[in-house]
């Protein structure tokens, strides 16, 4: 992970600047500002309707901000929304790919959507590193819920993004599969050098997998820091405790600091 | 323009028929099945006629040309409507892909796959029931041309009408063409219907290529200008559903519409 007051604009993957978004009189997402650096996995943690999956729509440029800013890898998302996101990629629980298509059919459309070179190399890469080559000719909506995630993951990595988006990636996975894809994650962001927002409800999974986290609630960033040292700096014996601590009682201090 | 991203879109749709007889057996069957209702009709008027007038051209011809129309606007409007029943937009527009790739993609499936339709119809209605468009000569071109503009920009307005108003709205698309068939004259001279309908027509670009198809089998003097006209009217209308369809997605991203369309599959 790289240390905060060393970062540089390359080293930053995502640079999110007091993003605001509003619905008529509904406040989603209050004055969010954060960056992810590369090789850095941070967790976007918060209650259900706190504002991660809003936050994440509008990194990925399908919902705007009302005020703020978005740039990944420097790029200003509403100026410049295609070399932006050419430079990122998603995966999230309740965007499945498209279940008509197999495997192998998914990765070569999205592959050409992201305008890879050398595809056919590239996704017969992904099927090997993923575990997928005997699933290539399988439809996506006949897959189990690992194997849609594998798959999910396989083409979050085909444009080799230096932003990684994961929404709840191991929500419908048993524990042995989840750790499979934590572990693979993880390794990803060292390997690739990505940086990875990450949003979950498993704070067990939180602390074995983020650099950093922040708390969500109401919009705003409430905390942020190390997940194996907030807990005690906040009186708490666990992050889990932490969060249900948070969840029901929103600190009145918008942002602190901690680890 | 990329051109990597309009060929994902071309790939897929092609990934989708390969693979699926009802996706395949439209393309041709329903037009086949129109061409030989029609054949049919025709030939019993030629039989009422008794050889006074040929109902072969003016008829079957129209629902040839008309059905080619339909195919076209269909083509688009299925496309678009794969990404709906797949829940696939919020996968699709969180990437690099532009809405002119997107709509480019999109318009060259529509070709394709009206491209087997029309031929599919010129061999029944050619082989089977005697039409030749050889009466029409070079100008069959700019006929079809002008009904393609048109089919292309009624598609992209339909697809922009179902992202605006929520998937079950595919009900309400589909049956466009046949909303605007009445104000067209596909079988008839616009100078038939009321004066109001009338000036509907001369906004619609398949009137100008109707009443010239029946201007020439009629052996009277063809005017260009007016089929300059349709052409113009069917450039136009491209434009407007172009824009139309990059406003309503400006609305979707702003409002949040375009991401609720994919938590749908969530629920």
């Amino acid at each position: 992970m790289y240390a905060q007051d060393n970062s540089t604009s390359e080293q930053v993957a995502l640079s999110v600047s007091s993003l605001c978004k509003t619905y008529s009189e509904v406040v989603a997402v209050e004055q969010v500002s954060f960056e992810v650096h590369r090789r850095e996995v941070v967790g976007l943690l918060g209650p259900n309707g706190a504002g991660k999956t809003t936050t994440i729509n509008m990194i990925l440029g399908v919902l705007s901000p009302t005020a703020g800013s978005v740039r990944i890898g420097g790029i200003d998302l509403a100026r410049q929304r295609a070399r932006a996101l050419a430079h990122a990629n998603f995966s999230a629980v309740y965007a499945s790919l498209p279940g008509n298509l197999t495997v192998a059919q998914n990765l070569h459309f999205f592959g050409l959507i992201y305008g890879i070179s050398d595809l056919g190399h590239r996704v017969g890469e992904l099927l090997r590193q993923f575990d997928l080559e005997r699933l290539r000719d399988t439809k996506c909506g006949l897959l189990s819920s690992g194997e849609q995630t594998r798959v999910a993951l396989a083409k979050a990595v085909i444009n080799r993004p230096g932003l990684l988006l994961l929404d709840e990636p191991t929500a419908s996975l048993d524990p042995a599969a989840a750790q499979t894809i934590r572990a693979r994650i993880r390794s990803l962001a060292l390997e690739t050098g990505c940086g990875i927002l990450w949003t979950s409800h498993n704070m067990y999974e939180v602390e074995e997998v983020c650099d950093r986290v922040l708390f969500l609630s109401h919009g705003r960033i409430l905390l942020e820091g190390d997940p194996r040292r907030l807990p005690r700096a906040h009186g708490a014996a666990t992050l889990e405790e932490l969060f249900i601590r948070l969840a029901r009682e929103p600190l009145a201090e918008p942002l602190e600091r901690a680890g | 323009m990329r051109i990597k991203p309009v060929m994902g879109i071309l790939l897929r749709q092609y990934y989708l028929i390969r693979g699926s007889p009802v996706r395949s057996l439209p393309m041709f069957a329903w037009v086949g099945i129109d061409i030989v209702v029609w054949g049919f009709i025709t030939r019993y008027l030629n039989s009422m006629a008794a050889g006074r007038f040929n109902y072969v051209p003016s008829l079957l011809g129209a629902v040839l040309m008309w059905d080619f129309f339909t195919r076209i606007m269909q083509g688009v409007t299925t496309a678009f409507l794969e990404d709906v029943w797949s829940r696939n937009f919020l996968n699709l527009f969180a990437t690099p892909l532009t809405i002119a790739e997107y709509i480019l993609g999109l318009v060259i499936t529509s070709v394709g796959t009206s491209a087997v339709g029309l031929a599919v119809m010129l061999v029944l209605a050619t082989a089977v029931f005697g039409l030749s468009f050889f009466s029409l000569g070079a100008l069959l071109v700019p006929f079809l041309l002008v009904l393609f503009g048109f089919g292309i920009a009624l598609g992209i307005l339909a697809s922009a009408l179902v992202l605006r108003l929520g998937p079950a709205s595919e009900w309400l698309v589909w049956p466009l063409p046949a909303l605007l068939s009445p104000f067209v004259g596909v079988f008839y001279p616009l100078a038939t219907l009321p004066r109001w309908m009338q000036d509907v027509g001369h906004l619609l670009p398949p009137s100008y290529v109707f009443e010239g198809m029946r201007t020439l089998l009629a052996g009277r003097p063809f005017s260009g200008g007016n089929l300059a006209i349709g052409a113009a009217i069917s450039a136009l209308d491209i434009v407007l559903a172009g824009y139309f369809f990059s406003q309503v997605f400006r609305y979707a991203i702003r409002t949040g519409l375009l991401a609720r369309y994919s938590a749908e599959s969530a629920a």
